[in-house]
């Protein structure tokens, strides 16, 4: 790679220490108000999530690979993939990049010292902390066996397990991605560095700015919802058992209204990295920003409205049915408009097969897989067939799995220079890459067809049907590929920390305000306030080929 | 506007400015539209109960009807004559921030956490009624009326669970404005020459106003 990137100021013997550097006491850290190190606390501890999130699911595919079942009880199973839901939707999926790479780079992005408000960004942690730990304090003292999504009146009256307290954990880690999406919206509003319009943005920052919006509108319908349930459980306020006059439907409605749009708070903000990563992998603007901007609101907006797809067989009437069914089929306008920009953006590209890019061909795949599959479960005639089956397993894990790991990933490689200052081996990010992606698609193609020919999701055991075997056995299959695959990049980040190469501040030769800054940026980010006087994405390949021939002598 | 005219009044004054912040004027809109994007959250967080009351009560109309009439009307009246009340002392507050006038701003400040108290004194009062008369949801919920037990045991639920929101929030509120006359009595860094936290605490406290402002026609004032 180009390592002849333009001496920048920071670079001066006086420069100022990075953000690393800047303290060494665990205080520093856990007193901090800057938005980088608050970043890297979040790294830590999605990751820590993630590991037990998915160790819920190495035992799930372990316990299906016989018909009859391997290790676990009925009651065990209910509490394993309860487990694995809230641990892997609650505190890795919604936090993962909004708050650490959203945190990390937003400010940045845009020209600022810092987001608004540095404390309660700090609080945030805590909060997220602090549900987390109610969480696993819950599945440590006897686990919880509603599923993630806390049906009524299951979980108010009959479950004896610990639900009240993993809703309380919920409820907290709540709050705190509230803290985020106030800080980000204030922040992006009015933060920006001089020069920095609305429509020089990076689309990072748009599709930040579209997930905070819905954090901000959402996420207090499920609070309220939750500790409805919770006073239903413990008050016997009845507002949602029918034993105590309420409707267990209502609850449906308002706990999908959040848990709906939650799936685009996992979603856009992957989509927001794929721009960044794609334009710098392609030496190219991207093609119709403009459009990417808005689809980022539009997904925003048509997601408040389609939650009664996941309502199609609870009683509610066919007639709301058929209104969901069509805004549902609405949003796939919006996110086609994302994939078809960002192809057009690779034509002609003048491509890089980095890490990163690699990544974002595998959300590409993985999210066009998963959104297609959405079609058929927003079809109220297909859907009646394949609602609660793995087929809607299979589906959701593709588009919100799928697409948000993939997006986490190619940032994380993407940005993890930008961090820490340090390269990893591209060759061994490769082939994590790949291994993520085959491993991810062996683990869930085979259970679309599982789905299609009845599997039901939430079962431990199939000796009805031996005959799906074969499927489950790929299917657990690939999820040890998978499981081979996120610890590759484990070990060689950790390794990059101590022995990669110094990164500089510009590895990829990438446009964008976080890249004219040291890595790993100081503690203030800019020394002074840069101003922004060009479109974001201002690539411009044949320049720099020109560039780079009028360096290099040219060999015979 | 008239608080962008005394931001620009005060932008020479001896303001605190944070380090994130290039100048007065942006730290203090931000700190504003920041309180305004967390109202909107309490907005949606109070809906969630909106949208359930509104359910219930265009299913369940003749249960709403009676159930409303064991509530006192005149305490109810009384209550939302303090609470409007208390949001015009916070006001003044505000106003008073924005003037300086420390003595007057913390007197407001005062005046409304007295009358936020007597709001929870007479709420308590109601409540504790329901109690004596078995209107508290749960096992020992008694009912003698016409319509059935569920309906009516429905409509205090609610009742309980929405006034218990607005009066969790009403606590809070007194504890923050309570932690503001304090800062501002003592000069503290944090409040001084600085109008934005009572300007903040007073959009909160209108907010607790506003819910108030609902609930009290919604619960008690249901025409036949």
């Amino acid at each position: 790679m180009s390592t002849a990137a333009p001496v920048l100021h920071g670079e001066s013997p006086k420069a100022p220490p990075s953000y690393l550097q800047a303290g060494h006491t665990i205080k520093s850290w856990l007193l901090t108000g800057d938005h980088k190190r608050i970043a890297v606390l979040y790294l830590i501890a999605v990751s820590v999530f993630f590991f037990f999130g998915s160790l819920a699911a190495s035992m799930i595919r372990v316990e299906l690979v016989s018909p009859r079942g391997v290790m676990l009880e009925s009651d065990t199973y209910n509490k394993v993939f309860t487990a694995h839901g809230i641990i892997m939707i609650f505190f890795f999926l919604i936090p993962a990049i909004p708050a650490v790479l959203g945190n990390f780079l937003l400010p940045i992005m845009i020209g600022a010292r810092d987001l608004a408000f540095p404390r309660l960004n700090l609080l945030s942690w805590y909060l997220y902390m602090a549900g987390g730990l109610c969480g696993v304090l819950a599945i440590a003292f006897g686990g919880v066996d509603t599923g993630w999504t806390f049906y009524t009146p299951y979980s108010s009256m009959y479950s004896n397990t610990n639900v009240t307290l993993t809703i309380i954990g919920a409820f907290i880690a709540g709050f705190s991605s509230i803290a985020t999406g106030i800080n980000f919206i204030v922040t992006v509003h009015k933060m920006r560095a001089p020069g920095m319009t609305w429509f020089r943005l990076p689309l990072m920052v748009w599709s930040s700015y579209a997930t905070s919006l819905i954090i901000v509108l959402g996420t207090p319908v499920v609070a309220i919802t939750l500790l409805l349930v919770v006073m239903e459980r413990v008050f016997h306020i009845g507002v949602f058992s029918p034993e105590l006059g309420g409707d267990p439907v209502l609850f449906q409605h308002l706990f999908w209204f959040y848990s709906h749009p939650a799936v685009y708070i996992m979603i856009l903000p992957a989509m927001g990295v794929i721009n960044e990563v794609i334009t710098c992998f392609t030496r190219k603007r991207i093609f119709g920003y403009h459009f990417i901007a808005f689809s980022s609101l539009a997904i925003a907006g048509l997601g408040f409205l389609v939650w009664g797809h996941h309502m199609f067989v609870s009683s509610q009437s066919m007639y709301q049915g058929m209104v969901f069914s069509l805004l549902s089929y609405l949003v796939a306008v919006p996110s086609a408009i994302k994939v078809f920009n960002w192809t057009a953006t690779i034509y002609k590209g003048s491509v890089r097969f980095q890490t990163p890019f690699l990544y974002v061909l595998g959300f590409m795949g993985l999210f066009v897989v998963g959104g297609l599959t959405g079609l058929f479960l927003a079809a109220m005639s297909t859907d009646v067939h394949l609602t609660d089956t793995y087929f809607v397993v299979a589906h959701f894990h593709y588009v919100m799995v799928g697409g948000t790991i993939m997006g986490f990933l190619a940032g994380l490689h993407f940005w993890w220079p930008k961090f820490f200052g340090r390269m990893y081996p591209d060759s061994w990010g490769k082939l994590s890459a790949l291994l993520i992606f085959a491993g991810f698609n062996l683990t869930f193609l085979p259970q679309f067809v599982l789905g299609y020919l009845g599997m039901p999701r939430r079962y431990h055991y199939y000796y009805f049907a031996p005959e799906f075997q074969f499927w489950h056995i790929a299917s657990t299959a690939g999820a040890s590929i998978l499981a081979v695959g996120f610890l590759i990049p484990a070990v060689y980040l950790l390794w990059s920390l101590k022995y990669g190469e110094p990164a500089g501040p510009n590895p990829w030769g990438a446009k964008g305000l976080e890249w004219t800054i040291p890595s790993p940026p100081p503690t203030t980010n800019f020394l002074e306030t840069p101003v922004v006087r060009e479109e974001p994405y201002a690539y411009d390949a044949e320049a720099e080929e020109r560039e780079d021939q009028s360096k290099e002598p040219i060999r015979a | 506007m008239k608080t962008e005219a005394l931001h620009a009044a005060y932008q020479t004054e001896e303001q605190p400015l944070h380090h994130q912040f290039e100048e007065v004027s942006q730290q203090n809109e931000s700190y504003v539209v920041g309180m305004w994007v967390f109202l909107v959250t309490e907005i949606m967080f109070f809906g969630g109960m909106f949208l359930a009351y509104v359910l219930y009560r265009w299913r369940y109309p003749e249960a709403w009807y009676e159930a409303h009439t064991r509530l006192d009307i005149p305490l109810g009246t009384t209550n939302t004559v303090v609470l409007l009340t208390s949001s015009l002392t916070m006001a003044l507050a505000v106003h008073f921030a924005q003037l300086r006038n420390k003595r007057m701003q913390l007197a407001m400040l005062g005046a409304t956490i007295g009358l936020a108290c007597v709001f929870l004194v007479i709420k308590a009062f109601e409540w504790s009624a329901k109690f004596h008369h078995g209107l508290v949801p749960g096992p020992g919920f008694l009912w003698d009326g016409s319509v059935p037990m569920p309906q009516a045991q429905l409509f205090y639920s609610l009742y309980f669970g929405m006034t218990g929101l607005h009066a969790l929030h009403v606590i809070i509120g007194i504890l923050v404005i309570g932690v503001l006359a304090l800062l501002t009595f003592l000069d503290h860094p944090l409040v001084k020459n600085d109008f934005i936290p009572t300007e903040l605490v007073g959009l909160y406290w209108h907010f607790v106003d506003i819910v108030w402002i609902f609930l009290f026609p919604l619960f008690y004032l249901i025409p036949k």
